[in-house]
């Protein structure tokens, strides 16, 4: 009797382990994005960017913290999060989707990818599907992930005052970059 | 005891299942990730500007930049049609405020208000805070120096360089309580070193209070108060500061405008020597304008 409870722990116990073992996770993902006008380019980057990989599905989840995008200018850091995506109310942008042409045989060993993914993004409270594609690649347990996209901030409910449409693109480039490790709790 | 094996055995399942379940959402997974973590969440923004209308704010001028404020007090409104309202004669105040580092602020300016030039430092020790480390309030300290130029100060006195001079300390406790009000509680201290008659008191205790609401993301309604205490020894002809304004925000700009019985822009003279009196109408329309200039870029990474 004592023998089939310890058994059943057991197993559950490597149930949940082999369950854990096929996550990577990453809280210092490199996130950017890059605004080109007329009279100044703007620039943020962000490094707490938190991500999990499932590497027997390819789904992939991505949040990040509005406040933590820092800028060359700090007024226009302030600007960004009162005004424009307003951080008070929408503290995080999250995007939830899955690797399209995902190969789980590509998870076993060393090598480079194509990728593409699709899923939704959220930023501002507003949901898009969008579609991206990228690069994955796995050395020695370590997935590099990278990959860049369009976000059009009107597709957002982001506005931009008339006064400033020369100095805010409407359209602004979203690189992430991300070193996944095994994920184990 | 094997009547229980069964009962074990279906709950043990049941909470796997459970476990597999929650961890099914990956979003989930990450908001249980970075939920406990340690951050810091440090308000920003409690008022738009260094200045909440005369006084001073806890906000500073970032780490390397350099603000460039252009203030006028106008005449009194009351003044009639003969003064423009007040528009003909305006006292000015430029001043260049520059961000050593993000948390100490120095500043220099001139007042066309009695020839007056200044100096101020301000410095700020404590940050509203939330998550893993809890701060309630902003602190910063405030000190500032001013010297007037007028000829002839004393009449018929030895003029001495020392008795032009004045001295102003403050400690500036705000809150941001949500995103749109936010207070501040301003205890001051005025020095200084010549007074017009033996009676009035050299230094000078009040208390500023002031606050702001914001109306819209780029507007804000403000509106400041100083209390001072032992006004009976400070001459009978000057009041308490009073002030109601705007503040609007366009891109590099903050533009505040507003009105105040004070003309004075220093805290020598609008927290000890307003000589405007709300009760006979005594307003002056105001503004100050301030614009930004980065001199030391962040590198981005």
């Amino acid at each position: 009797m004592k023998n089939l409870t310890l058994t059943l722990v057991f197993s559950l116990s490597v149930v949940q382990l082999s369950y854990s073992q096929d996550k990577y996770f990453t809280r210092t993902g490199h996130i950017s994005f890059f605004s080109e006008a007329a009279l100044e380019n703007i620039e943020a980057h962000n490094h707490q960017g938190t991500c999990i990989l499932n590497s027997e599905n390819g789904e992939i989840a991505l949040s990040v913290l509005m406040k933590g995008f820092e800028f060359e200018k700090a007024l226009m850091q302030e600007h960004f999060n009162e005004n424009y995506v307003e951080s008070h109310k929408y503290p995080k942008s999250t995007f939830k989707g899955k690797i399209v042409n995902f190969d789980r045989e590509n998870m076993r060993g060393n090598g480079k990818y194509h990728v593409s993914v699709e899923g939704e993004l959220t930023i501002h409270g507003e949901t898009n599907t969008v579609t991206s594609e990228g690069t994955l690649e796995i050395s020695d347990g370590t997935i590099t992930a990278q990959t860049s996209f369009p976000v059009t901030v009107k597709d957002y409910n982001i506005k931009i005052p008339k006064t400033v449409v020369n100095n805010i693109a409407e359209v602004v480039e979203v690189s992430v970059e991300l070193e996944l490790k095994p994920y184990n709790k | 005891m094997n009547k229980k094996l069964p009962v074990i055995f279906i709950t043990l399942s049941i909470l796997t299942l459970f476990q597999l379940k929650a961890q099914d959402d990956l979003l989930e997974l990450l908001e249980e990730e970075t939920k406990d973590e340690n951050n810091i969440n440090y308000t920003y923004a409690t008022f738009k500007a260094t200045r909440i209308i005369n006084g001073q704010s806890v906000e500073n001028t970032a780490g390397g930049v350099l603000s460039f404020i252009i203030a006028h007090r106008f005449g009194k409104i009351n003044d009639g049609f003969y003064e423009l309202f007040g528009l003909d004669q305006a006292t000015i105040r430029f001043g260049l405020e520059y961000g050593i580092t993000d948390d100490l602020n120095i500043g220099i300016g001139r007042s066309s208000f009695q020839k007056t030039f200044d100096a101020y430092a301000k410095y700020k020790l404590l940050k509203q805070s939330s998550g893993a480390k809890n701060m309630p309030v902003t602190l910063s300290l405030f000190t500032g120096m001013a010297a007037t130029g007028v000829e002839d100060l004393s009449p018929g006195n030895e003029d001495v360089f020392s008795s032009r001079l004045s001295y102003s300390y403050q400690l500036l406790l705000a809150r941001k309580f949500s995103n749109n009000f936010s207070f501040q509680l301003s205890p001051t201290l005025v020095h200084r070193n010549l007074v017009r008659t033996p009676e009035i008191n050299n230094d000078v205790i009040a208390l500023g209070i002031g606050a702001r609401y914001k109306l819209s993301n780029r507007v804000t309604l403000n509106a400041e108060y100083f209390y001072r205490f032992d006004d009976e020894n400070l001459g009978d002809d000057t009041f308490n500061a009073i002030a109601l304004g705007f503040d609007i925000e366009t891109g590099g700009h903050v533009f505040q405008l507003h009105i105040t019985n004070s003309r004075g822009m220093l805290e020598r003279y609008f927290v000890s020597e307003t000589t405007g009196d709300i009760a006979d109408g005594d307003i002056f329309f105001g503004f100050n304008i301030s614009r930004v200039f980065t001199i030391v870029k962040k590198e981005p990474q």
